[in-house]
């Protein structure tokens, strides 16, 4: 943890939040699809898009000083963003199920970012 | 007769909804466009100086020629347009974290193409995203 530098840290935590914001937008503008397939092109999928890649710029750059071990896994806390951008935008409802899968798969990953060292 | 007829709809209404099963083919798209990209960037490159323009055509035609990098933004593109038609239907956080499936493929696939070598560690983190995937996929039926 010593060799992972908090600038890293809150820059991977930057680019996580940016990315579930992302799929927001890409979840807002799917919904224009409904009408037809042309509606493929709509801002609200643009926006998505452009969060997804822009997402990967602070992500690259905290990625180049630390651990990996450390900063991979804090990308996935980005599920975590994405289910209160659910519920607040969506209104989907925080269920066990969806805590309890969430907990799993955050777990999940950190034994993996742990196993890679 | 008439019990098995009833037992049909019911077996339909438990499975998980088609948008789980759109995003699982997503996380198999960005492993395999992972890949690609990983065998695309051990190309060798010729050196590209944006202020020196006789050096952007050979550095063009080879990046036309690295065709598992092209292959792998190909992919990459496939998985974007699958995720967008997945997310039509179905709740943002419940399809969302299944895309974690992905570090899956690619620790399975690193360890066939990259010999990395599996361990206590990533076996058990393997088991819990799968576990935690699972739970999603049939939260999703009685969604």
């Amino acid at each position: 943890m010593t060799k992972t530098p908090l600038s890293s840290i809150l820059l991977v935590l930057l680019a996580s939040l940016i990315g579930s914001f992302g799929a927001v937008f890409l979840k807002m503008g799917a919904a224009h699809l409904n009408r037809g397939f042309r509606h493929i092109l709509n801002g609200q999928l643009g926006f998505g898009v452009v969060l997804f890649l822009g997402s990967s710029v602070p992500f690259v750059m905290g990625v180049r000083h630390g651990e990996l071990s450390v900063l991979y896994p804090m990308v996935s806390l980005g599920y975590v963003w994405t289910l209160f951008w659910s519920k607040l935008f969506f209104d989907e409802p925080i269920t066990k199920a969806k805590l309890g899968a969430l907990a799993m798969i955050l777990a999940g990953i950190i034994c993996i970012g742990v196993g890679g060292r | 007769m008439a019990s098995s007829v009833t037992a049909i709809p019911q077996q339909a209404a438990r499975r998980p909804n088609k948008s789980v099963y759109m995003v699982l083919g997503c996380t198999v798209f960005a492993a395999a466009a992972q890949v690609l990209m990983k065998f695309g960037a051990n190309h060798a490159m010729p050196h590209m100086n944006p202020a020196e323009p006789s050096t952007w055509m050979p550095f063009a035609m080879a990046l036309l020629g690295n065709y598992q990098l092209l292959l792998g933004y190909g992919v990459q593109s496939g998985n974007a347009l699958l995720l967008i038609l997945a997310l039509r239907d179905g709740e943002l956080s419940m399809l969302y974290p299944i895309i974690a499936l992905t570090y899956v493929w690619v620790n399975l696939l690193s360890m066939y193409f990259f010999n990395e070598h599996m361990n206590i560690w990533k076996a058990l983190g393997i088991a819990l995203v799968i576990g935690g995937v699972a739970l999603l996929g049939r939260a999703s039926s009685r969604a």
